[in-house]
């Protein structure tokens, strides 16, 4: 079955629901946004997510990307707030600082470094982060017992966390609430720029269409070169270690370990190159345990129940890329690592840009040309 | 089919069960309204699916916190208790 829409987002991930949902939003009933997915088989880096909606490590040069990731930051509560009462599913998103520990006086040192040169590369800080010492971590969290040898954290206070999997439902509940249209199991097979607009094939018909946003994760690889965009996207596995649901302690969340809104402690995450390969190993699983034990010593009387694996989304500099095709106008392409904690800017920012067909300094900054 | 009965310790009392029952079904016999509280709401909860997969029936069974207990096979003397604290972590 053939059919017409004004704009074809192609990926019904966080990344490519965060944007219809806001060209949706924009454009009312009859704004004729049609979202491209595919179904539960897919690599699918929105549901194995740590749900970090966090700043204070993003942007080492590429301070741009500091200050977009800030600007998420400063309106995720808004946008939590409007898609909850449009939807009724609540985000969980909590502002409550992050933290990243430090177990030695290296460690300490070196995050030290880091949080100053970041500082020190952006004109107008972004990050706010500093260092606060053991002590300090007490005051934070008055109930914690900490292991002997945490020395200390940098801390950003911009940062949080949400329920990544609530995000993605209520991205979805959302592009129906206005009028988009969703279509699961149904992958862009190939695009192809038209004299004028675009004709994308799926498994159900061809769409054609004036406009088309690429936001397929892995997906987009073996879509771009149709619409004349060249960027590279690496798969990165990370694994996640949970555990059962255990007593809230008030404990911050930090890269690494965050106790969820449902009770469990999840622990994370591996960086490992192995391609496509989504499975878990005990090795990685037992290294990430025993770095939290050194936090939490209590952890270990703790049970883990499942682990998982995901594959992060990545460019070469692991910051977005933004990029309207010069050769084909219409043509979006939108890949990033941190869907989740640019959720708000990429439906509010993002989205007008490619609605209005024309992108900012701001969003032009994520050229892809930067890693030629 | 006629079989020994054995007996496990549900919250302390004795219970006889067939040596084929889960922990969850003594529990049940033994009456147990609930079998744990929610270390999230702390509110009660009983064995549902009996079958392993929506963790409602966490006992602490034999010492062992967290255990599902519609998914373990009841030995003779087994000590069978509800889950009501919610594990200090941090």
């Amino acid at each position: 079955m053939n059919s017409m829409a004004n704009v074809v987002v192609i990926g019904g991930g966080v990344v490519g629901s965060a944007i219809a949902y806001g060209l949706a939003k924009i454009g009312g009933r009859g704004a004729g946004v049609v979202v491209l997915d595919e179904g539960d088989d897919a690599i699918r880096a929105s549901r194995v997510n740590f749900g970090l909606v966090w700043l204070h490590s993003k942007g080492d040069g590429m301070a741009a990307y500091g200050f977009w990731t800030r600007k998420s930051c400063d309106i995720w509560r808004q946008f939590a707030d409007e898609i909850r009462d449009e939807t009724g599913v609540n985000t969980h998103y909590v502002k409550s600082g992050g933290l990243n520990y430090c177990l030695s006086e290296a460690e300490f040192e070196t995050r030290t470094e880091m949080i100053t040169r970041m500082r020190e590369q952006a004109d107008n800080d972004p990050y706010e982060a500093r260092m606060i010492d053991r002590a300090e971590l007490q005051r934070l969290m008055p109930r914690a017992q900490f292991g002997h040898e945490v020395l200390g954290a940098s801390f950003g206070p911009h940062d949080g966390t949400c329920s990544p999997l609530n995000l993605l439902h209520a991205l979805h509940a959302g592009l129906k609430k206005h009028g988009a249209d969703y279509r699961p199991n149904s992958p862009a097979l190939e695009v192809k720029p038209l004299a004028q607009g675009f004709e994308v094939r799926t498994p159900r018909g061809t769409i054609t269409t004036p406009k088309v946003v690429l936001a397929a994760g892995h997906g987009s690889m073996k879509l771009e070169r149709a619409l004349g965009f060249d960027v590279e996207i690496i798969a990165e596995r990370g694994q996640i270690v949970v555990t059962e649901r255990v007593a809230d302690m008030g404990i911050l969340p930090a890269n690494g370990v965050r106790q969820t809104v449902e009770g469990t402690v999840i622990i994370g995450s591996t960086t490992e190159d192995v391609g496509f390969d989504t499975s878990t190993t005990p090795q990685a699983g037992a290294t990430m345990v025993r770095r939290q034990l050194r936090v939490f010593p209590a952890l270990a009387h703790v049970r883990a129940v499942r682990t998982w694996a995901g594959l992060r989304t990545l460019t070469r500099d692991e910051c977005p890329v933004y990029e309207a095709s010069e050769q084909y106008p219409g043509a979006f392409i939108a890949t990033c690592h941190s869907g989740v904690t640019l959720a708000a800017v990429h439906a509010k920012v993002l989205a007008d840009a490619i609605h209005r067909g024309k992108f900012t300094p701001e969003i032009g900054a994520f050229h892809g040309r930067r890693l030629k | 089919m006629s079989q020994e009965l054995i007996t496990v310790y549900v919250e302390g009392t004795p219970v006889s069960v067939s040596p084929h029952d889960s922990a969850a079904a003594a529990a049940l016999k033994a009456g147990l309204a609930h079998t744990r509280l929610s270390p999230v709401s702390g509110e009660p909860r009983a064995p549902y699916c009996m079958m392993g997969v929506c963790f409602e029936c966490l006992m602490v069974i034999d010492g062992v916190p967290s255990r599902q207990a519609c998914m373990v096979r009841v030995h003779a003397g087994m000590r069978i208790e509800r889950q009501n604290e919610a594990k200090v972590w941090a």
